[in-house]
């Protein structure tokens, strides 16, 4: 990975109405990221995304894409971009192949026959070709739509909620997918995602963003580790547990889920924590830690609220 | 430009909707050739009963240039309709099935990719035109014959030789694209407004039906508008069956049809380009 910028955005606002979508975000994207962009529903991941395709005008800010202005150089930028928006949508009455062909040609590039049907095996579509759209299953349009974004062989891929809707298969081809066009292929790619463990498992860097302001931004290994483990502690006896941790430091946040007790620690805690279960004469039949995104997206959102 | 207007061609050729207009045209051709072949002496006679006591007519009247008249006379009016069903799609129907978020994200102009629209539409409002135009003077003469040309009109009646006719169908032909193109200018605006199909192709009906109503109503203070609504100028293409063509009324009409082009495609321009997609 390296430090070269390519994506750049500085102060982005956009109102719609009374409505403030994206409300002063900024973020950078770098060379050979797989950067994770989070959010719940609403918080504006889909509005940041169209304006970085110049689908919706920004109302302030800048974004510069590949060291350019997106304002003055639209064309030159969306040629090194592949994206997919949501739900990828194709011309249902034609087959995958024509529908590739077109978004090609709308890309500006000639592509044969031959690395269409490449780009449809490498999304497991071989077999499926010649298809008419409007007989595909929503995985099969999950995954031209990913075809779509590669036909052009962009530079920067952008893909917003792109395993919405596949089997859990369908997942982790993508995932592998991901990091083949990452590691193989030397893409820099965006992945908006609800599905945080995905994002754990192959984003480099992300932003977590809520109201359209951004909470959190860098490495995904340096933001969870800036934060405690979340443990959990098997006993035998969790009331009992709780009582013995009440005045401790950790009772704050320690919380009973059902024969287990749950709180936050860092990981050089944990033998006293066991040290004072054990001394109260407890069963601990086991202790397991984790630090997971999904626990720290929680609690950024927590804390907003 | 030619690869992607070439693309849009495509695109309207293989929506089934698209031949809904060169069948519906076909069947009602049929029908009033085959009414006209059995039935037409009659018709003819309710038509001329009133100059039959100042005119004698001799030989074919009723041939196949009269008849593709009374066809092109009785189905221009609702070509609008078929040609906005598939035009009042072009940009609409994109954004409703979601297929605009990709085409939008290309690196090709919005500009480019609506004026491409625009000239899709436009060989699709030519090719149903020829169509009409072919079945109703091709059929026509096989089933009727040739002769002079009876044309009759509200203010009298035009005699034409046979060998002066089929240019003359070639002007109004001609005339009658610019008139539908303003109609396909009109709903492919009308398709940069809205995320729906539907909306675009029933207010461009409504629009015409609205402006007719207006250009029919005897009223002093409408009399004001009337010669700047494009409806009113969309039948000049029977004046290309007056003698001596009226060539004055023929150019100012021609030139208030491509202003309405041009004003309807510069809204158009403005909304396609400026328009946050959203759907």
């Amino acid at each position: 990975m390296s430090s070269l910028p390519i994506i750049e955005i500085k102060s982005l606002v956009k109102v719609f109405g009374a409505f403030k979508a994206v409300d002063n975000l900024s973020f950078t994207v770098f060379k050979g990221d797989v950067f994770g962009f989070l959010g719940p529903n609403g918080a504006g991941k889909s509005s940041t995304i169209r304006m970085m395709l110049s689908l919706i005008n920004p109302t302030a800010g800048e974004i510069s894409i590949f060291g350019k202005s997106l304002l003055n150089h639209r064309k030159s930028i969306l040629e090194k971009i592949g994206s997919i928006v949501e739900k990828p949508d194709f011309y249902p009455h034609l087959s995958a192949e024509r529908n590739l062909l077109i978004f090609a040609t709308m890309s500006g590039v000639s592509v044969t026959r031959k690395k269409v049907h490449e780009v449809l095996e490498l999304v497991g579509l071989k077999g499926r070709e010649r298809d008419k759209i409007k007989n595909y299953s929503h995985g099969m349009k999950q995954r031209l739509g990913i075809a779509q974004t590669l036909i052009h062989d962009p530079e920067l891929i952008i893909l917003d909620e792109p395993t919405t809707g596949l089997d859990p298969q369908g997942i982790i081809d993508i995932r592998n997918l991901i990091l083949y066009l990452k590691n193989e292929k030397g893409k820099t790619i965006v992945l908006s995602s609800h599905i945080l463990s995905e994002v754990e498992l192959i984003a480099t860097r992300m932003v977590i963003i809520n109201k359209g302001k951004s909470m959190a931004e860098g490495s995904v290994k340096e933001l969870l580790n800036s934060e405690d483990l979340v443990i959990s502690i098997n006993v035998d006896n969790p009331l009992k547990a709780m009582n013995l941790l009440e005045a401790s430091p950790w009772s704050k946040s320690a919380k009973i889920e059902t024969s287990s007790i749950v709180l936050h620690a860092a990981h050089e805690d944990i033998p006293e924590i066991n040290r004072i279960l054990m001394q109260g004469s407890l069963k601990v039949y086991g202790i397991e830690s984790r630090r997971k995104l999904e626990d720290y997206f929680l609690k950024l959102l927590q804390e907003a609220v | 430009m030619i690869r992607v207007i070439g693309l849009e061609v495509m695109k309207i050729a293989t929506k089934p909707r698209s031949y809904i207009g060169f069948l519906a045209i076909a069947i009602i051709i049929s029908i009033i050739e085959f009414a006209l072949y059995v039935d037409g002496k009659a018709y003819l006679e309710f038509i001329t009963q009133s100059i039959e006591q100042t005119f004698y007519f001799e030989g074919n009247i009723l041939n196949g240039y009269l008849v593709a008249l009374i066809i092109l006379s009785t189905l221009i009016i609702q070509i609008p309709l078929l040609i906005a069903l598939v035009t009042g799609d072009l940009v609409s129907g994109e954004a409703a099935s979601g297929t605009i978020r990709i085409l939008l994200t290309k690196p090709i102009s919005r500009m480019k990719i609506l004026w491409a629209k625009f000239a899709a539409g436009g060989i699709y409002t030519g090719l149903i035109l020829i169509w009409l135009g072919s079945l109703a003077l091709g059929v026509g003469v096989i089933l009727f014959g040739t002769g002079d040309l009876v044309a009759l009109r509200s203010d009298g009646l035009v005699v034409l030789p046979a060998d002066d006719v089929l240019w003359r169908f070639g002007a109004a032909l001609s005339i009658s694209y610019v008139s539908l193109m303003v109609v396909t200018s009109l709903s492919l605006m009308l398709s940069c407004f809205s995320d729906n199909s539907i909306g675009p192709i029933i207010t461009t009906m409504a629009i015409i039906i609205l402006f007719t109503i207006i250009g029919t109503m005897d009223v002093p203070v409408l009399d004001r508008i009337k010669p700047f609504l494009f409806t009113t100028h969309m039948i000049i293409w029977k004046n290309m069956f007056d003698n001596p063509l009226s060539v004055e009324v023929i150019r100012s009409s021609a030139i208030i049809l491509l202003a309405h082009i041009g004003i309807f495609m510069g809204i158009a321009t403005y909304r396609f380009t400026t328009k946050d997609i959203l759907s």
